[in-house]
């Protein structure tokens, strides 16, 4: 697929804002998630912005392409792609983790429009997803559902029960994005609990596997496209990403999976973001 | 005439079937659950889980965001392998789905305690949203499997794997989520009963009978929202209670009917349920009587009920 670089540069760009947009709601929350939010970003905002049929006019609209965070502690980068997507106002980020405000600290589609699935436990999106795709395979519907698993959550038996019967039902209409970055809560995947091949685990199950560097907005967007050409059963994109993507002390550096930046290092992420601080 | 509850559930869904938008969801026991005439009729509509039950919960949760009124069954005590699921993914996003839970209780007999749920209806009695039913017989079972449908949130419903007495025939009408039903008029003590022991209560209600002692028998279906309504009513005619179920004497019937007495009237209440502990292989009748939950320990506990109310 070719893509026009202002295109790309575009969607760079969004993601730009959506990752100052992550250090700030987790600097003023004090807590939170920023590693896997920065992770996920490029792909998060290739989706919304390039990808998924959604209304943010019309959160509701019951034919709108859904798209899960099974991996629902990375929400700030979900609320700062729906507020640059317009499901959200600015301002309803400075609500994330505040009492009463619509930004819960973990996704929740009881309280945030364009939020659709509930997640906080590990390991529940994909099933969820897979009900949202036989809705959609018994309305007679085109809708997509797109669910994204971080690669610690692969850990949860109950996400493998889910991968089987999405292929035993072969749900075309269903994608899966795992966000490969290699860091769960404590420590390094591999320190954890080795999974060893995950792609090999993907495809032994039935699925069609890409593997993508889930930063590149041109290999994100292929495989995006990718995904959309299977349609006689699931598929899955394993992106290699970096946890804390972006920003030079949070990369790759599992203290920043649940840490909120000090206000120096605020200050220094968003330089390197290339935000003077004032600006957003 | 004798039926299982589990048959009125397999009804039930039938009797819905025509909505285009229930679905059923199975883990390999449809045949025991008895979803399996819906599948026959309907097999687009009912998706196979395999041996997953924490998987069937939540793909039932999504279908249920979209709109679609999913019920999903398999034993209750492999619910609760599930129960974070139906926690997290049902009850806590109010999402309408209706869970069955079958071969509840140590009735369920001679697979043993593996097999016998006896802490069902508190487990999920304590979520929020959720409505806790467990009925008496085919009947109630049918129609209050239909009447899901008006629920706007999630529900748990346990049901029988045993055959027991035919209760509700041709009272369908007078059968509401929510509401007990008054089997039977007494001014000494109220039993108040749900599922299996309905029946037993209404023998034991017999028994009392001819030794002189006229108690009334409710059949509380509805364990939540308990139907606090009638409760209060009675309470004040009878000023004794006996509850029975064939669950944990912790958090079920018995415990909410307590908890709602306690802060209302205080009158005698005896308990008719396990005591803290597990069941073992045997039969139905077998397991009531190791458990002392069969007719002679409800007409006991009666007794006392009512020595403790002429006491104070
Ligand atoms: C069932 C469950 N167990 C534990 C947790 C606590 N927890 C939150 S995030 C996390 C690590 C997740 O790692 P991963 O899936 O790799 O996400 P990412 O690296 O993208 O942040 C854990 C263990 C949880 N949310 N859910
Ligand atoms: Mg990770």
């Amino acid at each position: 697929m070719v893509t026009e670089p202002s295109r790309t540069a575009r969607l760079e760009d969004i993601a730009r804002h959506c990752r100052a947009h992550i250090l700030r709601m987790t600097h003023r929350a004090a807590a939170g998630h920023p590693g896997g939010s920065l992770s996920e970003i490029d792909i998060l905002t290739a989706l919304y912005h390039q990808r998924l049929r959604v209304r943010p006019e019309e959160p509701d609209w019951p034919d709108r392409d859904r798209f899960i965070l099974s991996k629902g502690h990375a929400s700030p980068g979900m609320y700062a792609i729906l507020a640059e997507k317009g499901f959200i106002t600015h301002s309803d980020l400075e609500s994330y983790r505040v009492l009463g405000g619509i930004c819960q600290g973990h996704v929740d589609m009881k309280w945030t429009p364009g939020v659709d699935f509930s997640a906080g436990s590990l390991g529940m999106g994909l099933s969820f997803g897979i009900g949202c795709s036989i809705a959609a395979r018994l309305d007679e519907s085109e809708r997509t559902t797109w669910v994204m698993l971080g690669d610690g959550e692969l850990q949860e038996g109950s996400v493998w029960e889910a991968v089987m019967a999405a292929k035993h039902h072969e749900l075309g209409n269903l994608k899966v994005i795992v966000d490969m970055n290699g860091i769960q809560n404590d420590d390094f995947v591999d320190v954890q609990m080795r999974m060893f091949d995950i792609p090999a685990k993907w495809s032994g199950f039935g699925w069609p596997v890409k593997v993508i560097d889930g930063h590149d907005m041109e290999e994100i967007l292929d495989g995006i496209a990718w995904a959309d050409s299977i349609t006689d059963g699931p598929a899955v994109i394993i992106a290699h990403t970096v946890k804390g993507k972006g920003v030079s002390f949070m990369e790759n550096n599992p203290a920043f999976h649940g840490a909120a930046p000090s206000d120096e290092q605020l200050a220094q992420g968003l330089e390197e973001l290339g935000f003077d601080g004032g600006e957003l | 005439m004798m039926a299982a509850s589990r048959d009125g559930y397999g009804d039930g869904l039938l009797e819905i079937s025509n909505d285009r938008h229930v679905v059923v969801l199975e883990a390999d026991l449809g045949k025991s659950t008895k979803s399996l005439h819906f599948r026959k009729a309907n097999p687009e509509r009912t998706v196979s889980c395999g041996i997953g039950e924490q998987n069937m919960m939540l793909i039932a949760a999504g279908l249920a965001s979209c709109g679609y009124k999913p019920f999903a069954s398999t034993f209750a005590i492999f619910t609760e392998r599930a129960f974070e699921q139906v926690r997290n993914g049902i009850a806590r996003p109010n999402l309408p789905v209706h869970i069955c839970g079958s071969h509840g209780g140590s009735h369920t007999g001679t697979d043993g305690s593996s097999a016998q749920s006896i802490e069902d209806l508190a487990i999920y009695r304590s979520l929020p949203n959720m409505t806790v039913m467990h009925p008496c017989d085919d009947v109630s079972a049918s129609v209050l499997t239909q009447q899901c449908l008006e629920l706007s949130g999630p529900s748990y419903m346990r049901t029988a794997r045993n055959k027991t007495p035919v209760i509700h025939a041709e009272r369908e009408a007078e059968l509401q989520i929510g509401k007990g039903v008054l089997l039977k008029q007494g001014s000494d003590v109220a039993l108040i009963a749900c599922g299996v022991l309905v029946s037993k209560s209404l023998e034991a209600a017999a028994e009392l009978e001819n030794a002189g002692i006229s108690a009334c028998v409710i059949d509380m279906h509805t364990i939540k929202p308990l139907d606090t309504k009638l409760l209060d009513d009675i309470v004040i005619d009878t000023g004794c209670v006996v509850t029975a179920e064939d669950h944990s004497i912790i958090g079920g019937l018995g415990g909410a009917v307590a908890e709602h007495l306690s802060s209302s009237t205080p009158v005698p209440l005896e308990r008719v349920g396990v005591k803290d502990r597990f069941g073992e292989s045997g039969q139905a009748e077998e397991m009531l009587d190791l458990l002392n939950i069969n007719t002679a320990d409800i007409v006991e506990a009666a007794k006392r009920a009512i020595e403790r109310k002429n006491r104070s």
